[in-house]
């Protein structure tokens, strides 16, 4: 039972992993480049649902709606300001500003919320699930990541496939010249990538502090980290593979800790890894680069 | 006065003196010709010559540093593809670039992406008569498809949006002789049902016996223009381009 539970709790953990790698594996895929400020978008989100919620006074719903739209803009104007003008620009100058975004957004959080920790509110307020006539609890939060992971995954794949929005992104992954031959506006598509993925961090910050009720201006830059692994993992660029590589990372996650080393915990995921790359330089789901003559 | 100004043919697509940079190379320097409606033109040259760069800025995927394009009077020079290709001008590109990893029906939707759904599906129904190939493949997966039969999905895909100017660019490049004369037999048929089309071919000889006029461009500039036919019998140009 014990190791039922862990796996239910890594699944839900992994579910928080693989929202965020959605959007580190789309805007990968699409803008080509690491946008390392996305771990923190997270952590602005959960803020906002926090004060939405502490003292605002709003219902939980209305809380991650706001924490939702004020992610989506701030993933628009993040891109618009920091990175549309370095589209030409070579890969490090938009790593390194990425970088900077990321450490801005830290510190404006630190300078608005402080550095004390807040305590995130029970916003999800669902009673555990006791089954086995009470051996395996699984908490509301839980239940409620996992099946809005599920919800995500579903609605996101039929966005990519059936889409005018979504087919025009998977062109612009695919060949960013012919896709514009095609007339569809690269900018546009680039811009609706970030707010895709910075609403799905702003759900992921929501529901990462409903189970790990800490909140502090670092918050998202582990998860952050972790997601990216996971992406690199399932093959970035790949969004089965974000999904799948972020399920596997939390669930390798908690099982380390319970049955390893709970110290050795994140040491293990790194390890996974590294021996994964090692074996499949792209990723499980990654493809192969063709060399093109 | 006004009225043979309204009769003289206006040419289709004008280009004026432009120039293009690649960073610190100048790679076009000061190009200008003019398709007419209802005319293959043809832009003739070794590799590097700018003939690809030349069709890259029509079709606004390059900015020209100075000079205009004009299409049907109005200019496009900078607009950018997504406002060039739904004003009628469309561009199958060197090496085909078709999507790899999406089907042949979808390459096709993608090519229709500016216009209405409706319309698509009438599009649709006319490459899938004009390239029955196509049709057969329609569930396949482009990159899983022979060199010529991409080719087909590449124009056709352009063709999608109902240019009224078709632009070229190597069609023919690595296909097998016998599928080279289809690409051309289609390039001529689209002429015929009302294409008007620029053409960019390294394949001089076949590229002049389908055109009414062409452009002979050397190292950025075009270095001699004319009819078709008059061209094939020049010189220079035989000693050139056709290898004799």
């Amino acid at each position: 039972m014990a190791f039922l539970s862990n796996l239910v709790n890594g699944i839900s953990l992994g579910s928080i992993y693989a929202m965020i790698a959605l959007g580190y594996t789309m805007v990968y895929g699409i803008a080509k480049m690491l946008n390392f400020a996305h771990g923190d978008v997270i952590m602005v989100g959960a803020y906002l649902a926090f004060c939405a919620a502490q003292y605002w006074g709003m219902p939980p719903l209305v809380a991650l709606l706001i924490a939702m739209v004020a992610c989506t803009v701030l993933g628009m104007t993040i891109e618009k300001l920091a990175y549309a003008p370095l589209r030409q620009a070579t890969s490090l100058a938009v790593l390194i500003t990425a970088i900077g975004m990321s450490y801005l957004l830290q510190n404006t959080a630190l300078l608005i919320w402080g550095a004390n920790p807040k305590v995130f509110p029970d916003l999800i307020g669902l009673d555990s699930l006791q089954l086995f006539g009470g051996e395996l609890v699984i908490k509301g939060a839980t239940l409620v990541t996992i099946a809005a992971n599920i919800v995500i995954m579903v609605v996101l794949t039929l966005f990519i496939n059936r889409t005018r929005m979504g087919k025009a992104m998977r062109c612009v992954s695919e060949d960013r010249g012919a896709a514009e031959l095609m007339g569809i506006n690269v900018n546009r598509t680039i811009s609706a990538t970030f707010a895709i993925g910075s609403c799905l961090a702003a759900v992921a910050g929501f529901l990462l502090c409903s189970s790990y009720p800490m909140l502090q201006p670092t918050t998202g830059s582990m998860p952050g980290i972790k997601a990216f692994t996971a992406a690199v993992f399932g093959g970035i660029g790949s969004i089965p593979g974000a999904m799948i590589g972020g399920i596997l990372l939390g669930v390798i996650e908690i099982l380390g800790k319970a049955y390893v080393s709970t110290e050795l915990g994140d040491a293990i995921v790194f390890a996974v890894l590294i021996i994964v790359l090692l074996v499949r330089p792209t990723g499980l789901l990654g493809k192969v680069q063709r060399e093109k003559v | 006065m006004t009225e043979t100004m309204q009769n003289a043919p206006q040419p289709m697509l004008s280009v004026q003196d432009i120039h293009v940079y690649y960073g610190a190379i100048h790679a076009i320097k000061g190009i200008s010709l003019e398709v007419y409606p209802d005319e293959i033109v043809t832009l003739i040259g070794a590799n590097g010559a700018g003939k690809s760069t030349t069709l890259n800025t029509i079709a606004g995927l390059l900015k020209p540093k100075s000079g205009n394009v004009l299409f049907e009077g109005k200019p496009i020079a900078g607009l950018g593809a997504s406002r060039i290709v739904p004003a009628g001008l469309s561009l199958c590109p060197e090496g085909r670039r078709v999507f790899q990893q999406m089907t042949v029906r979808e390459n096709l939707e993608m090519g229709g992406y500016t216009r209405k759904p409706a319309e698509i599906e009438a599009s649709l129904a006319d490459m899938f008569q004009r390239f029955p190939r196509l049709k057969e493949r329609e569930k396949q997966i482009a990159g899983t498809l022979s060199g010529g039969e991409q080719q087909m999905l590449a124009m056709a895909r352009a063709l999608m949006s109902r240019p009224r100017l078709l632009m070229l660019d190597e069609p023919s490049m690595g296909l097998a002789p016998i599928l080279v004369d289809q690409i051309f037999g289609i390039i001529k048929e689209l002429h015929q049902a009302g294409t008007t089309i620029l053409l960019v071919e390294q394949n001089a000889q076949m590229a002049l016996s389908v055109a009414d006029r062409a452009y002979v461009l050397e190292t950025g500039k075009i270095t001699m223009s004319g009819d078709a036919r008059d061209l094939m019998h020049n010189d220079n140009v035989r000693k050139a381009y056709l290898g004799s």
